[in-house]
């Protein structure tokens, strides 16, 4: 490979983000996050970007919302403690519909926890951490080329559906370094949010004859418009009308739901023989695929499905993969929290065998190998 | 005239306010929007923020870019804004509690970092909209909702808080002297840096009804008779300035650098090292 470069996860993020067009970040130091942020530091004023280390994590989403209102695209970058923390702005950002990308570096918990190693614990903190009704987008990747890729579609999925984005990653997929080639920028395909066509006057930033995703207008373009958390209409003021509410609830739900075929992702190797799968994401996958090497070797053939968005969840595409197969391993560094929705699209002709670490281990190709021929 | 002047920024339609009789909520909007005319600022140039509570509502009726934040929050969403874009002109109203209880880091740190933005805080020295539970500049032996019995925590003095974080610009005044107001809203919307105006103000539906100051009026009159001018007090005995509140200006340093100039300094270093 010309021009590869080994490069850590944090760091492929922060060359992603870059090459997606940020040019805000607000962050805070935290372990294993800092290194993006640090990153960013350095490479976005080279960009005429900008980069400030807030006072706190609260007040690092609270930034890039309003960076992102500003016209920017804007991210910031953070671990378990802190991604608990900005839960209450990130609703914010869904409320208000402000595209912003969230990364949360995975880490041992409860609380400060195993700062220094990997945990996929978060997994339903991403997708129910703040309070209320509401769709979340979070993409898990497992390489460091990945990374770099995702985090870009994470920038594409915020401008394009006006959401928080939260890309997913933890210790091990943050801090290893692979051989990575920075593309060409010419063929990365970039996505900006879209501007109003209307005049001033005839502009609503909630509109819903705008379709599913109004346009946002950036403050300080001449379109005067009024952002709140709370219940609004689509002039943005806030309202408790009934039908207003119930628009709005529905929009922001469908415009995740309706765009699922642009924000699902999964790598499925099936070649249709086999008669067990794994489920698998992260850093997970990465030992999953070591696991279906080894019993490839012993004769037996191992399915694969691996969601690159895990956020909505991908349950079309899990029920196909389930098909013909008499049973499904679901590796997972946590107590199982995403085997329980493989469990609740799956009939109960498939077996789901969680496969559990919370140690702040990677679960390793052995264990599910072991588990595989035990079952 | 005034009321042309204030109709001009207002967006009239949102009218009538929230806010109670005789909350002084809205005199401190009234000298905001005059300022902004005073200065000849364009709508699309200013940039209102706030946080949670009667204030927080504030933004709402200014015909501007208007952000209403979560509690606490509004000093770092106006960061965000304000370093994307410096060329906006962004203020910030707060309430007391939004200001310096949930939101006291925020204020601290954008204060230390002299960024340009203007803070306003409606400092009526209890929490309006959840029903009057004490704040910290409620005063020592105040009664609140949550302090029936009195309250028993020394209040802040927002003024010298914001001098101690190293706010450029630190002025105070009372929803009473709005002549005085509107003069530092206006001094503290032209200085470049960190501006801080902490608000005196009255809140009779609950600090009053707590605190037996019956009517509106009396509420009013309570700003009055407890504020003395800075310059004034200087020439008085500590025990005459005892339970006073002084107003002025007490701060207004030109020479320390701004925030987003500094960073754009740093964009110019970046950029070369590139080259």
């Amino acid at each position: 490979m010309s021009n590869a470069k080994l490069v850590q996860g944090d760091i492929a993020c922060a060359m992603g983000a870059i090459d997606a067009g940020c040019r805000f970040f607000a962050g805070y130091p935290i372990t294993p996050a800092s290194d993006i942020a640090e990153e960013m530091s350095k490479l976005l004023p080279m960009v005429g970007g900008k980069f400030i280390q807030m006072e706190d994590e609260i007040a690092s989403m609270a930034a890039i919302i309003g960076g992102s209102l500003a016209g920017a695209k804007s991210m910031t970058a953070t671990s378990g403690p802190g991604f608990s923390l900005k839960q209450e702005n990130l609703g914010f950002a869904i409320m208000a519909e402000i595209p912003t990308v969230v990364v949360n570096v995975q880490r041992g918990g409860p609380s400060t926890g195993l700062p220094t190693l990997p945990s996929q614990s978060d997994m339903m903190q991403a997708r129910w951490g703040t309070h209320g009704d509401h769709e979340i987008i979070a993409i898990i990747p497992y390489t460091v080329e990945e990374v770099y890729y995702e985090t870009i579609r994470a920038f594409n999925l915020a401008e394009m559906l006006r959401t928080p984005v939260i890309l997913l990653m933890d210790e091990v997929i943050g801090h290893m370094s692979e051989n990575f080639k920075r593309p060409d920028k010419s063929k990365i395909e970039i996505i900006n949010r879209k501007f109003p066509t209307k005049t001033p006057e005839e502009y609503f930033p909630y509109d819903e004859n705008e379709g599913l995703v109004p346009p946002l207008a950036p403050f300080g373009k001449g379109y005067r418009y009024h952002v709140t958390g709370l219940a609004h209409d689509k002039t943005g003021f806030p309202s408790t009308h009934e039908e207003s509410v119930k628009r709005l609830m529905e929009r922001m739900r469908d415009k995740i739901l309706n765009n699922r075929a642009i924000i699902d992702k999964c790598d499925i190797r099936k070649e249709g023989n086999e008669e067990i799968g794994i489920f698998a994401y992260g850093s997970s996958a990465r030992t999953s695929i070591e696991a279906i090497d080894n019993l490839k070797e012993k004769g037996i053939d191992v399915a694969l499905m691996r969601p690159v968005t895990i956020w909505p969840f991908p349950k079309e595409q899990l029920l196909e993969f389930a098909k013909g197969l008499k049973k499904i391993v679901v590796p997972e560094m946590n107590f199982g929290q995403i085997v329980g929705e493989v469990k609740k699209y799956l009939s109960d002709d498939v077996e789901i065998i969680p496969l559990n670490k919370y140690t702040g281990r990677l679960i390793t190709p052995e264990e599910i190998v072991d588990k595989i021929l035990e079952g | 005239m005034d009321t042309d002047t204030k109709l001009k920024y207002l967006r009239t339609e949102k009218l009538p306010h929230i806010w109670c009789p005789g909350c002084g909520h809205g005199i401190i909007l009234g000298a905001l929007l005059k300022s902004f005319d005073k200065l000849g600022w364009e709508k699309n140039d200013i940039v209102v923020v706030s946080g949670i509570g009667c204030s927080g509502r504030t933004p709402g009726y200014i015909d501007a870019n208007t952000l209403h934040t979560t509690h606490g929050r509004a000093l770092a969403f106006a960061t965000g804004i304000k370093m994307v874009n410096p060329a906006l002109h962004v203020v910030v109203v707060m309430g007391d509690g939004d200001a310096s209880a949930i939101g006291g880091n925020h204020l601290i740190h954008a204060a230390r970092r002299n960024i340009d933005l203007t803070a306003i805080v409606f400092n009526n020295n209890i929490y309006g909209m959840t029903g009057g539970q004490y704040s910290p500049t409620t005063p020592f032996g105040a009664k609140a909702s949550t302090a029936p019995y009195g309250n028993i925590e020394p209040n802040f003095d927002l003024v010298e808080l914001a001098m101690g974080a190293g706010a450029t610009y630190v002025a105070r005044a009372t929803s009473y002297h709005e002549a005085i107001l509107e003069k530092y809203i206006q001094n503290a919307l032209l200085h470049k840096g960190f501006s801080f105006i902490d608000v005196y103000t009255t809140c009779p539906t609950q600090f009053g009804r707590l605190n037996k100051i019956k009517s509106p009026i009396d509420n009013i009159f309570m700003l009055r008779d407890k504020a003395i001018m800075k310059s004034k007090a200087e020439k008085m005995s500590p025990e005459e300035i005892k339970g006073k509140v002084l107003i002025g200006e007490f701060r207004n340093d030109k020479e320390k650098r701004e925030y987003t100039e500094l960073y754009d300094e740093i964009i110019r270093r970046a950029t070369k090292k590139e080259m």
